[in-house]
């Protein structure tokens, strides 16, 4: 195993019938970190995750949690034996079992010892302890979510899996669990493995991502490497928007419009803004012909449509590909 | 238009309501003709005394309750199984005998059963009511439990198995506790079907075999029996209640 | 898994062996061979019982249970299409008012023959008030005829035709109705141009699940016709029993069946239509 990696996929391959969901995929995610995978539908980053769980047996490659091969060539261990535990996207709570019922469910089947104690310190660490004998359903999302961990961290998996476990979570609520999430994988110490396909969510939250398109990965590094120094056009353009002047990747934000000509600037005619609140999104079209979009801050909402404006930008914020 | 309904639906109610209404009345009626003298229980009472009906009413109890064990039993992991993975052959054949008509489910239980007893030393009785009875209501069980699986959500039994339950662990303790009302729905309609059926049962059955619903054929035959009509409302009312509480089972 | 999947298939599969396959594949296997002495069988095998029911006398019967089945399916058609209508246009209560439809047909089938039985004889309550009230002198023959086997068929199936005709009804795009009656249409051409003809699935289903059914009817005609009203389940329970001739009735019950499950077969896509 590389370095300190608790988890590694090695060439590992999956297909559904003629579709191939994923593709040669390989990954050392290190132990402690907060790995996401992002892409977009489709792309292979749940079936990734299920290949992990178990629910899923990999045509070729392997896969390693620990120092011990999980599945390989022939022999795969049932999600049973494997000392990782999923956080499912619908959660998957038991409805016919209380909070507490959920959360002893993974303990009571190892014939766990301490149960009592370690069902009250996961539900302190969740806070959840005043819930304890709640049916499922009388629970809020995000207090659901809390019970879907608590049941998963309780067993101290190796590696955590989450299938886009805010997507079912209001927006509003959602960027405060955001918060919680990162700062409970923190204390705790787990290795989180994070499916999402909402990019601010891979960013905010992770030390990697794991860019996935068509079940291939296309660029894995720490959340800045990533969006500053794109692989690849597919990169580029999911982690945000992108511009592509002669070729050279330039982000909206790096785009500086100004009515006066400066050095290496270009002539743009303003084709239109869109008004976001904190910020204004000036699209202008170059002599060239190619288009773009920059983002300037809304005290630039002087520019008119049709008006001339000189874009320009510094050599340090290209992307080349 | 919409009065013109209502009225006309009160109309077809009656119609679909009435007979059966008319029977229960009449049971209380002190005389056994069908003009009413007055409000009496001893046609009910008569009943008790009555040996042959209940003699075929036991029988027909413990081959409902038999077959109803045995056929929500086994249609119950079957309709788990098929839901998991259909199998053609399988799902067709119960299909099948929910299309056959019972007459030729009657003959062909009983074209076969004498077939086989030409190499068994059996001859027909309970235990071949019993069989007929748990081959044509495993169809319905199979169906109740299907349908309230198509609402099961299928992550529950990986999280089973993510938390360290075995497949036989996943099913017993997060599945079958989903399935429960759907269970008892499913027996109470194979209990239902069981009781009531004369057709298959009156080809099958032997001579000390005698079931409630024989038993009652054989005297509406014969004519207007008030004792017909008191055992006829008991069940009808056991029966009701029973399908209506299936029916709240199958909706929780 | 499979493995669990094997064994809990394994008692559904003996089952449906010795109850369903293994008995009809006999009942096949005898409609091509002859009656033997006492009853029972022997050979040679031959198509003899099949010619043998295009006799004019079978014949008769199988028209006879085409035509009091069609009856009843067409009589069920107009019965619940208005009860249909009802129910589906009923808001609040339409599980109240369905239950009620489903109610009676899953008490006992017997009992509810019975009752009519009750009610039409020459003693039962209808002619005795109808004389008391001194409308007639003599009673009205009500039982033992066709006329009592189509009144039992209506009452036993009318909710198999409610149902499904509930179910469209209900699935309706009322906007539908509202265009036709936008684009001029009075709500007599409303309801025969637009309401019925979206209702065919609803109605191929429902008359399929009557007529089935009513097709291969023993106890209805059994009890409520007689000895006058010989339909193919009343042939096939006589060739079983009194007469004894078992590869007659073989063929017989073969070909009651054929035609029924090609019937439903054809329902089930109409049903489909419906989910």
């Amino acid at each position: 195993m590389a370095e300190d990696c608790i988890l590694e996929l090695r060439r590992v391959s999956k297909a559904f019938g003629a579709h191939q969901a994923v593709s040669n995929v390989s990954l050392a995610v290190p132990r402690g970190a907060f790995f996401s995978l992002l892409g977009p539908s489709g792309c292979g980053k749940t079936t990734t995750l299920r290949l992990v769980a178990g629910f899923e047996n990999p045509d070729e490659g392997e896969i390693w949690l620990n120092g011990s091969r999980l599945a390989g060539p022939g022999e795969s261990l049932p999600p049973y034996r494997r000392n990782v535990n999923t956080v499912f996207q619908s959660y998957a709570l038991f409805p016919h079992l209380t909070v507490r019922g959920n959360i002893e469910f993974g303990l009571r089947r190892k014939r766990a010892d301490r149960i009592e104690e370690r069902l009250r310190a996961v539900l302190e660490q969740v806070q959840l302890s005043d819930k304890e004998l709640r049916r499922t359903s009388q629970l809020s999302g995000g207090e659901r979510q809390r019970v879907a961990l608590a049941r998963s961290l309780v067993l101290e998996p190796d590696v955590l899996l989450l299938d886009e476990p805010l997507s079912a979570l209001d927006p509003q609520l959602r960027k405060q669990v955001r918060a919680e999430l990162k700062d409970l994988q923190r204390r705790v110490g787990v290795t989180f493995l994070f499916v999402t396909h909402d990019q601010e969510e891979a960013l905010s939250m992770s030390d990697f991502v794991a860019v996935l398109n068509h079940g291939a990965v296309e660029q894995v590094g720490p959340p800045e490497e990533v969006y500053r120094h794109p692989a690849t056009r597919f990169v580029a353009s999911f982690l945000g928007a992108m511009n592509w002047i002669d070729g050279v990747g330039l982000r909206p934000e790096a785009l500086r419009l100004s009515r006066q000509a400066a050095d290496g600037s270009r002539r743009a005619i303003v084709t239109g803004k869109t008004f976001l609140g904190p910020m204004v999104y000036v699209e202008a079209t170059l002599e060239s012909g190619e288009t773009c979009s920059a983002q300037a801050s809304n005290g630039a909402t002087g520019f008119q449509a049709g008006e001339t404006v000189h874009v320009s930008w510094d050599a340090a914020d290209e992307v080349r590909l | 238009m919409k009065r013109g309904i209502a009225a006309y639906a009160v109309g077809a109610y009656a119609f679909l309501h009435a007979p059966l209404l008319i029977l229960a009345a009449f049971s209380f009626n002190t005389s056994r003709f069908t003009v009413w003298q007055g409000f009496s229980f001893h046609w009910y009472a008569a009943l008790t005394q009555d040996r042959e009906l209940i003699e075929s009413a036991a029988n027909s109890l413990i081959i409902a309750i038999v077959s109803t064990a045995l056929a929500t039993a086994v249609g119950t992991l079957a309709g788990y199984a098929l839901w998991k993975r259909s199998i053609g052959w399988i799902s067709g054949s119960l299909y099948l005998s929910l299309a056959t008509p019972e007459i030729v489910t009657g003959v062909s239980l009983l074209a076969f059963f004498q077939w086989m007893f030409r190499y068994l030393n059996l001859r027909l009785g309970m235990h071949t009511v019993i069989l007929a009875h748990v081959g044509f209501s495993l169809a319905y069980v199979v169906v109740v439990i299907v349908a309230r699986l198509r609402s099961f959500d299928p992550a529950l039994e990986e999280a089973a198995l993510d938390l360290g339950a075995t497949e036989w662990e996943a099913f017993y303790r997060v599945t079958i506790p989903y399935l429960a009302p759907a269970i008892a729905a499913a027996a109470m309609l194979a209990f239902t079907v069981s009781i009531d059926d004369y057709v298959i049962t009156s080809l099958v059955a032997g001579v000390d075999s005698q079931t409630l619903p024989m038993t009652i054929y054989s005297l509406a035959r014969r004519g207007v029996n008030p004792m017909l009509n008191a055992v006829s409302t008991i069940i009808v009312v056991l029966l009701g209640l029973m399908v209506l509480l299936s029916e709240r089972l199958r909706r929780t | 898994m499979k493995r669990l999947r094997s064994v809990f298939l394994a008692p559904t599969s003996v089952i449906l062996a010795a109850t369903l396959v293994a008995p009809l594949a006999i009942v096949c296997v005898y409609s091509f061979l002859s009656r033997g002495a006492y009853g029972g069988v022997r050979e040679p095998l031959s198509l003899e019982n099949y010619t043998r029911l295009w006799d004019p006398l079978y014949g008769l019967i199988f028209w006879r249970s085409f035509w009091i089945a069609g009856i009843s399916t067409a009589i069920c058609l107009v019965l619940g299409f208005p009860l249909a209508m009802f129910i589906a246009s009923s808001g609040r209560r339409k599980t109240l008012y369905l239950s009620l439809v489903i109610l009676p047909f899953w008490t006992s089938f017997l009992i509810r023959i019975y009752a009519w039985m009750f009610l039409l004889r020459d003693t039962g309550l209808i002619n005795t008030a109808l004389q008391a009230m001194g409308v007639i002198r003599e009673p009205l023959p009500m039982l033992y005829n066709d006329g009592a086997v189509i009144l039992g068929l209506v009452y036993g199936f009318l909710p198999f035709m409610v149902l499904p005709l509930y179910a469209t009804l209900e699935r309706l795009d009322a906007s539908l109705i509202e265009a036709s009656a936008d684009l001029g249409a009075r709500p007599f051409e409303t309801f025969f141009r637009v309401t019925l003809p979206l209702c065919a699935p609803g109605i191929r289903a429902g008359a399929i699940l009557v007529f089935v059914p009513s097709l291969g009817t023993y106890l209805t005609s059994d009890l409520l016709g007689g000895s006058k009203t010989i339909l193919i389940g009343n042939l096939v329970q006589n060739q079983f029993t009194a007469a004894r001739d078992w590869p007659f009735g073989a063929a017989a019950s073969l070909a009651l069946m054929i035609i029924a499950t090609a019937l439903l077969f054809a329902a089930r896509r109409s049903g489909e239509e419906l989910l």
